[in-house]
């Protein structure tokens, strides 16, 4: 019986090698992960002694940067109809009730 | 054992030798599979991990915030506020803070300008976010010129910059003193941004705000959770806009799948009636296509996982920051921790994997049930 030339062992080698892959995915977060960690502490250390509230991830307009902190009029700044300039805004959800602290 | 997993071997040669036969078709398939998945899982991932990031560094900003609003606008608040805050029961600190925003029309780029509390700066230095020494090729011991709202050019030594690994939550951070801040800006004296309150029982911060609320009755109270549950919410929402949009894409890809699984053409059904015609069983026809949408679905799936986690955590998700910056010309670069949980890794599995290898075999076993004889007419 020929076994070493058949498809069927080169499709489950390359499966097993995809699973390998992802497998190594979960090998190199645990690898990373300490150095990371390290530098994540780092962040949550400058936001406790800069008293941050926000990422940084969106700069573009004050409501995005610091949603936050941002009065819940801020998306409608200029009509309380007038759709958003901003393209970021799109991924910042309207503000929820209750979120206010009151 | 042997035999049975022998015999899966062959129905996996038939398969092989069968897909091969639709080579262009079936790579065409297994292409877009991969795509669908690549970025379903990226967004998984990327949204997942940034959520894990807020929820973790966010936990240390300031337990209690008090604004004040003016005509539902964020306006400053009186420092003469702070002495009635400390006279609260309960409250261990309470600490005015100053930042604004000053957008460098030169680069196009938004600053957040903040006095630190933590630490004494020169007047005439600033400390700056690395996203900003990295825009404006900047480093310690250069200067930067700032013209400010009131028209007054202002020089700043930069006597620092902020660690490359805290861009996340400063990239923008321009950290000035307060006699540099308030002459930047035109800040009144005797005024702050708003108040940061610290209280002495984490447990009582819900009644201490509630005090806050009664005590300036304009102000607008912010509490840590308040900020936790806004990424949150802000997270969810992302998702769910990516979902949306992705909405049409993974549509398109069911219409396809559900085209080639439920719609056996021609030639299919003729092999279908060979195959029962000359003694294959039933199961042994599912079987086949069991396998080729199995084999499909789980090699688009581990190729796929594998890139969007390299595209998310060793390349910072490169590919969503366009729609993430916006019109921004500021954007951390930055290195996520991987966070990942089997329930997301199931959940992308079991909606990608499991549909397609179910919509494969259900025509399949509709056509392998019928009498060969009409099958091949």
């Amino acid at each position: 019986m020929r076994t070493s030339g058949r498809p069927s062992s080169k499709v489950i080698a390359l499966l097993v090698a995809g699973g390998v892959s992802c497998l190594a995915t979960l090998v190199d977060s645990t690898v990373r992960r300490d150095t990371d960690l390290a530098s994540r502490q780092s962040r949550a250390a400058l936001v406790a002694s800069l008293g941050l509230t926000d990422l940084s991830l969106f700069t573009e307009a004050r409501y995005t940067r610091h949603p936050a902190m941002a009065d819940l009029h801020s998306a409608f700044q200029d009509h309380p109809a007038a759709w958003d300039h901003f393209p970021t805004a799109a991924w910042v959800g309207p503000p929820q009730w209750g979120n206010q602290g009151e | 054992m042997n035999r049975t997993i022998e015999r899966q071997r062959y129905l996996i040669d038939f398969t092989i030798a069968s897909l091969a036969r639709r080579r262009g078709r079936n790579l065409g398939l297994f292409a877009v599979y991969t795509l669908l998945v690549f970025v379903l899982a990226s967004a998984s991932l990327l949204g997942y991990g940034l959520r894990k990031e807020a929820r973790t560094v966010l936990a240390a900003s300031p337990e209690i915030l008090v604004q004040h609003l003016l005509a539902g606008r964020h306006d400053l608040i009186p420092e003469s506020h702070l002495a009635a805050l400390r006279d609260i029961r309960g409250i261990a600190a309470a600490e005015g803070r100053l930042w604004g925003y000053y957008y460098d029309a030169g680069m196009r780029a938004n600053y957040t300008l903040m006095v630190p509390s933590d630490r004494t700066i020169e007047p005439g230095t600033a400390i700056i976010g690395s996203a900003i020494a990295r825009l404006r090729n900047l480093g310690e011991g250069d200067a930067v010129h700032f013209l400010s709202p009131k028209a007054k050019m202002f020089r700043f030594g930069i006597a620092g910059t902020l660690p490359s690994e805290s861009e996340l939550v400063a990239a923008d951070v321009v950290l000035v003193s307060e006699a540099d801040f308030r002459a930047f800006f035109g800040f009144p004296a005797g005024m702050v941004t708003d108040i940061a309150v610290s209280v002495r029982n984490p447990k009582e911060v819900a009644t201490v705000s509630a005090k806050i609320s009664r005590l300036i009755v304009d102000a607008r109270v912010v509490t840590r959770d308040d900020i936790l549950r806004s990424y949150e919410s802000l997270f969810d929402w992302r998702q769910g806009m990516i979902t949306v949009l992705l909405a049409g894409a993974v549509l398109a890809f069911v219409i396809l799948a559900w085209d080639k699984a439920a719609g056996l053409s021609a030639e299919e059904r003729r092999e279908i009636g060979i195959l029962k015609a000359i003694g294959w069983e039933t199961s042994d026809v599912i079987a086949v296509k069991f396998w080729e949408g199995g084999l499909v679905s789980l090699g688009a799936f581990l190729v796929a996982y594998t890139l969007a986690y390299l595209h998310v955590f060793h390349f910072g998700g490169a590919l969503f920051a366009p729609a993430l910056k916006g019109w921004a010309t500021l954007y951390p670069d930055f290195r996520m921790v991987p966070e990942i949980s089997g329930q997301q890794i199931a959940t992308i599995f079991f909606l990608t994997v499991v549909p397609y290898t179910l919509a494969t075999i259900v025509p399949v076993w509709r056509a392998a049930i019928i009498d060969p004889d009409t099958v091949m007419r």
